[in-house]
């Protein structure tokens, strides 16, 4: 299949057009408020929350019998948030850590959920078919209808990430400070805990639960290492998740068998290794280069260092010196000949006779002015 | 009950213990995650070695599982290094992304073997008595006994083993490195065993399970004891009476046994963080009203003392008033005089408190200290 074919489709084929504006609503809440997750050290509780999420979408249909978007969500939203509440108790009142609660309720609840679903299943009334797309997500099925519920939900979401910017700014990165300032901590912790549980309830019919957890840490994790302000992290992240969204729908369109959800996890993936990898700054690749760099700066003035000791301990050799003997001096004997060459670049160093090398006056000046240098 | 009843449970019961086990290390070892991390990403060894196969018994199966899940601890601790993120991100970022290759993998080139992410996720412990070993036309019983059986034994004899050196590299990392012991070598063992325990039981009761029974029955153990022998013990006791209430509550609502045993392991959590003798939150609540108690006793016969010569010993040491000079509510007020009259600190004669000769000693030791 052609890219503009591809495109096209984008535009004008229904299901992909619902599917992709479904995950690109996904990624820029899941993306915006992974970012204060992960600065808040609560990575994996995407990952309890989204699996807590199921008991709640089973209970609300056993309530209501009915299998709309905005009941099966809220049935989510309030089994999460309970998930989260134990969690944090749990915590609080006992010696139990937080990667054990997490792991508790992520795997109870899971579990809960799936007995009653099971439970469900055997009922006469044949209207719950199709919960079970909840756990694995169902990218294909969304309909036009739940994209305007989850953009409703999102937007929401987002104007109250606004509203409160500065309080969940400052309860993130120090919230003794905001504690002493008079801010109601406790509140805000729970509604950004809430707004974390919305995103994660919208995201849960497209990617599914076991996924869902990737769309909260990656994008976050992917902007974390291009920016240092909150701010253009959350933006940044919010991007990161609409482009893996938008990327992984087209993706997975363009083959058969190709699961939307597992792509989009994938795509954002390739993001956050792209990030870690090539990010100005903080990226492993330019870190290296820049080490690499320094090193090489160091060799070049040792041996420099080195050249000027022999010239001061040679007066009168005319001759230079071979770089056996610069080799023997240095800690680094490898390097030497590159460090030479580099040297003769800079103007530092001549070649007099083959392997014969003293510094020329340049190099004596420099010599001079570091050995100065050295000595304040 | 019929045989297979029987059996079923025999089975759920040798998981729970095989997973209640490394559980309590992964627990004290604050690496709960990298259990949940490890159930899923084994998948992707089970669907290569399965690609390499073409059978899913084959014994590679459970090579290639464990080999993913030191694959996901190395790769998370690579994330780690880098120090781009941190390690709750690192657990987060890896096994998605293994998963998902994994599930592309299945539903793209595996789709018409048996071998679909719901039977990975959930198991199916139902069908397990079906898979029978026969040896020269005679039944020696359900395979899964076998396989998860032998995990079992591996477990108990590596930590038997290892026993000391597990214990030192769990409660004091540093020392135990100090020593020569080689926490890393241990953590990854441990590791090991983590993978091929969750390969080993999922088969019958799936990844929710292993994670669910190896993370439980800890935390509720470790509510109960300080001592890591008892604390194992306890583990596999709760992992036992989860699986097999577990098993019929499953059989009475009708539903899926795994998801059942789940609830079953919450459930003893919840039972014993509510009545664990010391650390439960009843035991927090009847010692911190304990301490309110016993304060209020001090704080009554000190103030009977100081106003027993007084002039206002009248009102001072009424009943009535003590809500007033003590600012506590009536009810607790009488509730303290009550209680001091049983301890025979005070005596009340027509609304008025004296102190006893002990209420006396009290208030004075109080005093002088």
């Amino acid at each position: 299949m052609d890219i503009s074919q591809l495109f096209y489709d984008l535009f004008f084929d229904y299901t992909l057009r619902t599917v992709a504006l479904g995950s690109a609503i996904l990624g820029i809440v899941s993306g915006a408020l992974g970012a204060f997750a992960v600065l808040r050290k609560q990575s994996l509780l995407g990952d309890a929350i989204s699996h807590a999420a199921l008991p709640g979408i089973v209970i609300a249909f056993l309530l209501t019998r009915s299998r709309e978007p905005v009941v099966l969500m809220l049935g989510a939203l309030i089994a999460g948030w309970l998930a989260t509440l134990f969690m944090l108790n749990v915590i609080r009142t006992t010696r139990i850590k937080d990667d054990s609660a997490l792991g508790l309720v992520l795997s109870v609840f899971f579990g809960f959920g799936l007995m009653l679903l099971t439970f469900t299943q055997k009922l006469p009334d044949a209207t719950q078919a199709g919960l079970d797309k909840f756990l694995f997500g169902q990218a294909a099925t969304l309909l036009q209808r739940d994209v305007v519920t989850m953009a409703i939900i999102g937007v929401l979401a987002i104007i109250l990430l606004m509203i409160f910017w500065k309080e969940f700014k400052l309860i993130t990165f120090d919230p003794e400070f905001a504690g002493s300032l008079g801010y109601p901590v406790r509140f805000l912790d729970v509604l950004l805990t809430t707004l974390l549980v919305v995103a994660i309830v919208i995201g849960l019919q497209t990617v599914g639960v076991v996924l869902m957890s990737a769309m909260i840490v990656a994008p976050a994790a992917a902007a974390r290492q291009w920016t240092d302000k909150l701010k253009n992290m959350v933006i940044l992240g919010g991007l990161f998740g609409a482009l893996a969204g938008v990327s992984g729908t087209l993706i997975s369109g363009s083959a058969e068998r190709l699961p939307t959800g597992p792509v989009i996890v994938l795509c954002i993936s390739a993001i956050v290794l792209f990030s870690m990898l090539f990010a100005t700054n903080r990226g492993l690749v330019w870190n290296w280069f820049r080490n690499l760099q320094n090193r090489r700066k160091l060799r070049a003035q040792a041996v420099l260092g080195d050249l000027n000791t022999l010239a001061m301990q040679h007066p009168n050799e005319e001759r230079g010196h071979s770089s056996a003997v610069l080799r023997a001096m240095s800690t680094n004997p490898d390097g030497v000949s590159l460090a030479l060459h580099q040297l003769k670049e800079q103007g530092y160093a001549q070649e007099l006779s083959k392997d014969a090398w003293a510094l020329t006056q340049a190099g004596l000046d420099e010599a001079g002015k570091r050995s100065e240098k050295e000595a304040e | 009950m019929s045989p297979a009843q029987l059996e079923i449970q025999l089975i759920a019961s040798i998981v729970a213990v095989a997973c209640a086990l490394p559980g309590v290390f992964l627990v004290l070892r604050r690496m709960a995650m990298m259990s949940d991390a490890i159930s899923h990403t084994v998948l992707l060894g089970i669907v290569l070695a399965f690609f390499a196969t073409r059978s899913l018994t084959s014994p590679l199966l459970l090579v290639g599982a464990a080999l993913m899940g030191v694959i996901t601890v190395s790769l998370v601790e690579l994330l780690n290094r880098t120090q781009l993120v941190r390690e709750d991100a690192a657990i987060g970022l890896v096994f998605p992304a293994i998963f998902s290759i994994a599930v592309i993998l299945i539903s793209r080139f595996a789709g018409d073997v048996h071998l679909d992410t719901d039977a990975v996720l959930l198991g199916e412990l139902a069908f397990a008595p079906f898979n029978r070993v026969r040896l020269f036309g005679l039944d020696f019983g359900p395979e899964a006994i076998y396989s998860t059986g032998g995990i079992l034994l591996l477990n108990i004899v590596f930590i038997a083993l290892f026993y000391k050196e597990l214990k030192l590299a769990t409660f004091d990392p540093a020392l135990a490195a100090a020593l020569g012991f080689l926490p890393t070598i241990i953590h990854y063992a441990l590791m090991t065993l983590v993978s091929l325990t969750a390969v080993g039981s999922f088969d019958a009761v799936g990844s929710v399970l292993v994670v669910a029974f190896m993370i439980a029955p800890p935390a509720a153990a470790y509510l109960l004891t300080d001592r890591l022998s008892r604390m194992l013990i306890y583990s596999a006791l709760i992992g036992i009476l989860s699986a097999l209430s577990g098993y019929w509550l499953a059989y009475y609502l009708d539903a899926s046994i795994a998801g059942s045993m789940a609830t079953m392991t919450g459930a003893s959590f919840l039972t014993v963080y509510l009545l664990a003798p010391e650390r439960g939150l009843i035991a927090q609540a009847r010692r911190r009203k304990n301490q309110r108690i016993e304060f209020a006793l001090t704080m009554l016969t000190m103030h009977i003392a100081n106003h027993t010569a007084a002039q206002e010993a009248e009102i001072e040491n009424e009943v009535i008033h003590l809500n007033e000079h003590l600012k506590w509510t009536p009810q607790f007020a009488m509730e303290v005089v009550g209680i001091a009259e049983r301890a025979g600190l005070v005596t009340q004669k027509d609304g008025l408190l004296t102190l006893t000769e002990s209420g006396l000693a009290r208030a004075s030791q109080e005093f002088s200290s």
